[in-house]
């Protein structure tokens, strides 16, 4: 048994390894385009627009945004480093290595989640690094600072796992991140406070998960939150149990993989 | 004790096509085993519900002692694959690739890199380890494929056409490294189109057709079954005098080549002295085509025509 336990270990942090060298090996479509991207939006929102909106939530503008902006690098890279690097292994038919090894779904699985999690997360401390050229951050609670951008970043790996799963085509890989992720990722509170908003659309807000871990992780760090903390990672922890469970149905399947 | 046992295997596809009927096969532990039958006749099916990559219907695999639905990762671990088609990740270097596949087999990294130098210098991969795989060439990918179907050092090698698209001096050197392989108590499954291939280095053969096994012997008795055998013989001058082959069943292709046909009964022997009798001077010798090749034509039911 504790052999096959090893053998386990070996073969996850195996996956993790090599999802972490394709990630650093590709670091001028992986890692630059978001220290980019988000360089832009502290100058544009944060600095020449930010400057004439003044405070929300008792905050300067740019300090209001940062966790955002953040939060947006982690959920987005964490999602297409998994649909891209697992759909490309479908489309190059190398995820036939795996498929016929002894690697257990839940393995491959973990193996791509914390994989792509880890890619969220090196990205996300370059934005932060990035930020603080910006403006000053506190962290104010650090245990939900951190497991927050964790357990984000791992449901979001879970969502990209699903999406390249189903995907046939590399058009199919991008559906998802651009008429649903983008959105929800702009409408989840980075820029704003939905205290902003008319009733109706604050309650509408409410049914967005992306909305949760930017005002948890917006509490973390400046102690503001439009939502309860404690709804988040309840929220946040149902998401991954139910998308663990359906990715490893559709593993158990063969769904995308075998005939 | 058996390598391989299938019984009773059968896969139909959602689109209907029956690809296996019942398929029954054994294969005992240190054999070097053919699985021949024309395109489409199910063989890369069969190879791809033993590495489960196409979910069987029904029947049972086992490998060695462990069931393939029961016993999953058991039966997984004893297997290395060697596909016909690429299926690395071109980007990867060599090195690596080997690497990575002997982590997902449970062999730590201080463990593969030996493992993966051995084999990297074996196969003539060596000076290639750091380069990125889609580099290599034809030649060279097909020899990683099987360095890294060996890194994990498996019960049982399926080879599904090894040595498709290789030259002759690859291939030849590719089929002594699969004798020492075999050699040192490796099961070999081997699928070819090369009849040659197989009858140089299987010893047990099936030859399936239309998701059937119709043959399934050793390599020798297969061989004795052929009653005659078509001979070419290059002649040294002109055969302008046909009377001087009376007697011979023979074809003239052109003014120094004929073929003769033989009985299996029928010694070479007499055919030369014949000939020499004769005055005939014969250059050089060969078979018309393979002698399992010869054979497998007649087991198989052939399309109709081909366009």
């Amino acid at each position: 048994m504790n052999n096959r336990r090893q053998h386990h270990w070996i073969a996850f942090s195996t996956i993790v390894t090599r999802e972490i060298r394709r990630f650093l090996r590709i670091w001028a479509q992986t890692l630059l385009p978001p220290a980019i991207t988000m360089t832009l939006y502290f100058i544009i929102f944060g600095n020449l627009i930010g400057s004439r909106i003044g405070e929300m939530d008792g905050f300067s503008y740019m300090e209001y945004i940062a966790p955002g902006i953040i939060m947006m690098a982690i959920i987005n890279n964490a999602y297409s480093n998994v649909a891209s690097s697992f759909f490309s292994a479908k489309f190059q038919n190398h995820i036939e290595e795996l498929m016929v090894s002894p690697v257990p779904n839940y393995i491959i699985l973990a193996g791509y989640v914390v994989g792509g999690a880890a890619r969220g997360l090196f990205v996300g401390l370059i934005v932060t690094l990035v930020s603080l050229i910006f403006t000053k951050l506190t962290v104010q609670h650090i245990g939900i600072t951190i497991s927050m951008v964790f357990l984000s970043a791992v449901m979001f790996a879970l969502g990209g796992f699903i999406n390249a799963l189903y995907a046939r085509s590399f058009d199919e890989v991008s559906i998802i991140p651009t008429f649903i992720l983008t959105p929800l990722t702009y409408l989840g509170g980075v820029f704003y406070s939905i205290s902003l908003l008319p009733e109706f659309w604050q309650n509408v807000s409410m049914l967005n998960p992306v909305l949760y871990m930017v005002n948890a992780f917006r509490y973390g760090i400046l102690g503001v939150s439009d939502i309860p903390v404690a709804a988040a990672f309840a929220i946040i922890l149902g998401f991954i149990v139910a998308l663990t469970s359906y990715a490893l149905y559709l593993l158990h399947k063969g769904t995308g993989l075998r005939d | 004790m058996k390598a391989l046992t299938i019984e009773h295997l059968n896969k139909t596809y959602r689109n209907g096509l029956e690809a296996l009927k019942d398929i029954n096969l054994k294969v005992e532990e240190g054999d070097f085993f053919a699985l021949l039958g024309p395109n489409g006749a199910g063989k890369s099916t069969t190879i791809s519900i033993l590495t489960s990559l196409v979910t069987k219907t029904s029947g049972s695999v086992t490998i060695f002692d462990a069931d393939l639905d029961s016993q999953t990762e058991l039966a997984k671990s004893y297997i290395g694959l060697v596909p016909q088609e690429f299926n690395f990740n071109g980007f990867e270097q060599v090195k690596h690739i080997l690497v990575t596949q002997a982590g997902y087999y449970g062999v730590p990294a201080k463990e593969a890199e030996p493992r993966a130098d051995v084999l990297l210098k074996q196969l003539g991969l060596w000076e290639k380890r750091h380069t990125a795989s889609r580099s290599l060439s034809g030649g060279m990918k097909r020899r990683l494929m099987i360095a890294r179907a060996l890194v994990h050092n498996p019960r049982l090698l399926i080879l599904d056409e090894p040595t498709a698209g290789v030259d002759i001096e690859l291939r030849r050197s590719m089929w002594v490294f699969l004798r020492e392989i075999n050699q040192r108590g490796t099961t070999i499954i081997l699928t070819t189109h090369y009849l040659e291939e197989a009858e140089n280095l299987c010893r047990n053969i099936a030859i399936i057709d239309k998701g059937r096994i119709v043959e399934n012997t050793d390599m020798k008795s297969l061989l004795n079954r052929l009653d005659k055998e078509t001979f070419v013989l290059d002649l040294l001058e002109p055969l302008t005098d046909s009377s001087l082959l009376q007697g011979i069943e023979y074809h003239q292709v052109d003014p120094t080549t004929i073929e003769v046909e033989l009985q299996r009964q029928e010694g070479l022997n007499d055919l030369f002295t014949v000939l020499t009798e004769r005055g005939i001077k014969v250059g050089s010798m060969k078979n018309k085509v393979n002698r399992l090749e010869e054979l497998f034509l007649t087991l198989v039911e052939r399309p109709e025509s081909v366009e």
